[in-house]
């Protein structure tokens, strides 16, 4: 940290998106060798400032300076001309490709790419930074974490030395985090400006410098992480204080009672004939909350469409003593079980995104009007009511979903979910993306159902928030079933190893 | 010099602007070419509209060549609203026709009022079945129905041919290779010298309508072409809503053909449709799928048709012209959806940067 003086420098940046101000007169500022964090809650105008500063958008009014010089981007183009360079919370990076091939792309040089100037460059770049890649590796034969180092070399490689990252930590395990980490700590000591956009308040006390809080599209402020708390940058994020912890309601019976939906050796084959689910067996209990870890396409997303009709699976699924296996998506509907995917667009299955409000929450209930037609007047006052009950933002019922922000999305599905009374509730990352308001407020929402009865299968990818909202955690690890552990005694750790496939190290020795 | 930037979402009423200066300048355009071809562009314009609709009689031809433009138009916008490209209205039409003259030819001894609904019914179930051909493919082994359904177009038309060499073959017509003609029986009716297409035509767009906006097939296919998984995760059939809706679709490209056949020509031949089947499918993307825009758009479309073959014969101009018009409206109204995402602005800082990216 040799040069104090900011390094980045943003001033007065407005940007209007129709009526709304995503960004007003906002300041930023980052230095050489820093890690800034910017935190801010959903919509609070995070993306919307890095967006500009990688070249993305173009600001209404205020000024980029870079090592003390004006500039204005017009495409991301010119922002990578100036060493800025993004990775992105959704990697952008062609599955089919080496690792060298994706980093190399759209790079000029020779017609021909098998060059060993690319390779010895890649390389060194790697050890600079304490990277580890195998640059000739394909990308679909890699782990969430490797992608990721992937995508900071692409930028490295293309000369970046002040790097953004949205959310980078959403997918990784606590070990693949502690590495990015390190990759991060080096870029420091390398000189890089770092920005990390994020909202987990407890990595940004681990690894930033200095923190710029973001609400409604204002600076609150920028301070010394070293001076601060996480009570007290939640207040500047939500302009209030607020409790950080997640109720775990007990509820009689609990834990102890019947078991409201059995699966037994539940096997899974994807269209490759290959077990993407082995011989799960678990039982979800009336009133609680059973929590799903594992790595990111470990089958959590094969788990829930096979319990609800959608994969063929071998096995049981046994609810309210009846076997379900089988049965079509309609049918499991109509006996109570209800699931809620939410896969990395949010859109992709539960919600319509062309559709309005209305017409989204009608999506499982049209069919029990008679007649002909749909029977938008029931529909409406449906979705009047859960956008009452859940506080969603919208100008209307009518208003096309996926115009919504991430937050209000998130409530329309849950929403409509829990308004069909159901029995179980299946619910996948249901706080993805989400801001800390909205996340405690769907975390209300889950346990007030827990509190009725309600048997909740919830598959997150926050080991905090499993390990203090689920009753009890069942790790999955490729398909298989690694332990399922009582929450209140295990340990982020535990988890993590658990997640990687080292049975046995995990609950029961350490 | 210029960039290209996103912009933020158009209101609707602008759309509708941008829309209407893309088809000006789409006409301006046909000027220009119909200039560079050394006609005078305003008085083939005029001509073309007082061929469409100068005179009672024009205006009849006009609506003879609307309203099968306008039923299948219909039909692919029910394939289109589920994300179906159904590029056979073509082939659907001419199957429409040949079950129309199956029932024409071997019950042509009923009467009109029998004959006439058993040949449209007969017209909607072999468009409809031909339709489901490539449903079924797409469905079971997920092949491409843009592939399929524009390949047995030409499946379509060469059966037809055949029956017009071979079984259907008109043995009155001295050797010449034409189709027999349907028994008068099987003539729409006429109001005011124009057959009751039109009407059918009409009362179409209100069931599609309806269909779409309000019943619980459309709204199914609605959420089918926004996104499938959901579908299925909704509980609905999928398979079945498939199969359902371009049944439909098929079947009201059939209609159209009955309508031609029973309207107009009273026979089949392979030239029945003139190509109305592509055309069908410009004029519903041009409407965005909406059936009461549709009426409209088709009734443009069938103006530039029959005020081209018009100016064939009043200025020995090519009736191409109006094909030429149709793909350049076409191309600037699809060009103009750029315009409702991106805009152009001038780049500020050409001096140093744009020499930078040449060095």
């Amino acid at each position: 940290m040799t040069d104090r003086a900011a390094y980045v420098q943003m001033e007065g940046i407005c940007k209007t998106f129709g009526v709304v101000k995503a960004n007003d007169q906002v300041d930023f500022s980052v230095r050489k060798g820093e890690i800034h964090a910017l935190l801010g809650e959903n919509g609070s105008g995070k993306s919307t400032l890095m967006n500009m500063l990688s070249g993305i958008y173009m600001p209404d009014s205020g000024s980029i300076n870079i090592g003390g010089k004006p500039c204005h981007f017009h495409s991301p183009k010119d922002a990578i001309r100036h060493g800025i360079g993004m990775v992105h919370q959704h990697f952008k990076l062609v599955d089919i490709l080496t690792a060298k091939e994706n980093i190399t792309a759209g790079m000029p040089g020779s017609f021909f790419i098998k060059n060993k100037g690319m390779t010895e460059a890649i390389g060194n770049i790697a050890k600079k930074y304490g990277l580890q890649v195998q640059a000739d590796r394909k990308i679909y034969n890699m782990s969430v974490g490797e992608k990721q180092t992937v995508e900071i070399l692409k930028v490295l490689y293309r000369g970046a030395d002040i790097l953004i990252l949205d959310e980078p930590t959403a997918v990784l395990t606590p070990q693949e985090t502690d590495a990015l980490f390190n990759i991060l700590r080096n870029m420091r000591r390398e000189n890089c400006a770092i920005i990390i956009i994020t909202h987990k308040l407890n990595e940004v006390m681990e690894i930033s410098d200095r923190v710029t809080v973001l609400r409604k599209g204002q600076s609150i402020g920028t301070v010394n992480t070293s001076e601060t708390n996480a009570k007290a940058l939640t207040e500047m994020m939500v302009g209030r204080p607020m409790s950080l912890e997640i109720q775990r309601p007990a509820v009689t019976g609990g834990a102890d009672s019947e078991p409201l939906l059995d699966v037994r050796d539940l096997t899974i084959e994807n269209q490759e004939k290959i077990k993407v689910i082995q011989n799960v067996s678990f039982q979800v209990r009336r009133g609680e909350i059973l929590g799903v870890a594992g790595i990111a396409g470990s089958g959590q997303k094969e788990l829930c469409e096979g319990i609800v009709g959608l994969q063929k699976v071998s096995g049981k699924v046994i609810f309210k003593g009846e076997d379900l296996a089988g049965c079509k998506p309609g049918n499991i509907i109509s006996k109570g079980i209800s699931m809620s995917f939410i896969p990395e667009d949010r859109l992709g299955m539960g919600l319509v995104g062309g559709l309005d409000i209305v017409d989204n929450v009608l999506l499982k209930s049209y069919r029990k009007t008679k007649g002909l037609f749909v029977d938008r007047k029931q529909g409406v006052s449906m979705a009047e009511s859960i956008v009452r009950r859940f506080d969603i933002s919208t100008p209307g019922v009518h208003h096309q979903v996926s115009k919504l922000s991430g937050g209000n999305i998130q409530k329309v599905l849950l929403g409509r979910e829990v308004s069909l009374n159901p029995s179980v509730i299946i619910t996948a990352y249901p706080t993805r993306g989400l801001d800390i308001g909205a996340s405690y407020n769907i975390y209300d929402v889950l346990n007030e159902e827990k509190k009725k009865g309600v048997g909740i299968l919830y598959i997150g990818e926050d080991l905090d928030v499993l390990l203090e909202l689920c009753d009890r955690i069942m790790v999955i690890h490729q398909g298989e079933l690694m332990d399922i552990l009582p929450a209140s005694e295990t340990t982020k750790e535990q988890l993590g190893l658990l997640m990687l496939g080292h049975r046995g190290e995990g609950a029961d020795h350490v | 010099m210029f960039k290209i930037i996103k912009r933020p979402p158009l209101a609707e009423g602008r759309m509708f602007v941008l829309r209407i200066l893309a088809v000006v300048f789409a006409i301006g355009a046909s000027m220009a070419i119909i200039a560079l071809l050394g006609h005078d562009p305003f008085k083939v314009m005029l001509e073309m509209i007082r061929g469409s609709v100068g005179s009672a009689y024009r205006i009849k031809e006009t609506i003879n060549k609307m309203v099968p433009l306008l039923t299948l138009s219909l039909g692919v916008c029910v394939a289109y609203k589920m994300k179906f490209w159904n590029i056979g209205a073509e082939g659907q039409f001419y199957m429409g026709a040949y079950g129309a003259g199956l029932v024409a030819f071997n019950f042509s001894h009923l009467p009109s009022y029998l004959l006439l609904p058993a040949m449209f019914a007969a017209g909607i179930l072999t468009g409809g079945l031909w339709a489901l051909i490539p449903a079924l493919l797409k469905a079971k082994w997920e092949t491409s129905e843009t592939l399929v359904t524009l390949m047995l177009n030409y499946v379509a038309i060469r059966w037809v041919t055949y029956l017009q060499y071979g079984p259907w073959r008109d043995p009155k017509a001295a050797g010449l290779p034409r189709m027999m003609h349907f028994p008068e029986t099987a003539d729409l009716p006429k109001i005011g010298g124009i057959h009751i297409g039109w009407i059918i035509a009409l009362f179409l767009v209100i069931v599609i309508y309806f269909l779409i906006r309000y019943s619980k097939l459309g709204y199914e296919i609605t959420v089918m072409g926004e996104n499938p998984r959901t579908a299925e995760y909704a509980g609905m059939n999928t398979f079945r809503i498939l199969l359902v809706a371009i049944m439909i679709s098929g079947g009201i490209c059939g209609i159209a053909g009955v309508i031609q056949a029973t309207g107009l020509e009273h026979s089949i031949s392979p030239v029945l449709s003139s190509g109305l089947g592509f055309t069908a499918i410009i004029t519903a993307w041009l409407s965005k799928l909406q059936p009461v825009t549709l009426v409209s758009v088709s009734f443009l479309f069938a103006m530039m048709l029959q005020g081209g073959n018009y100016l064939q014969s009043v200025m020995k101009v090519p009736s191409d012209v109006a094909g030429v018009i149709q793909g350049v409206i076409l191309f600037f109204v699809l060009g103009s959806e750029f315009f409702t995402q991106y805009k152009i602005v001038r780049d500020k800082r050409q001096g140093e940067e744009t020499r930078k990216v040449g060095a």
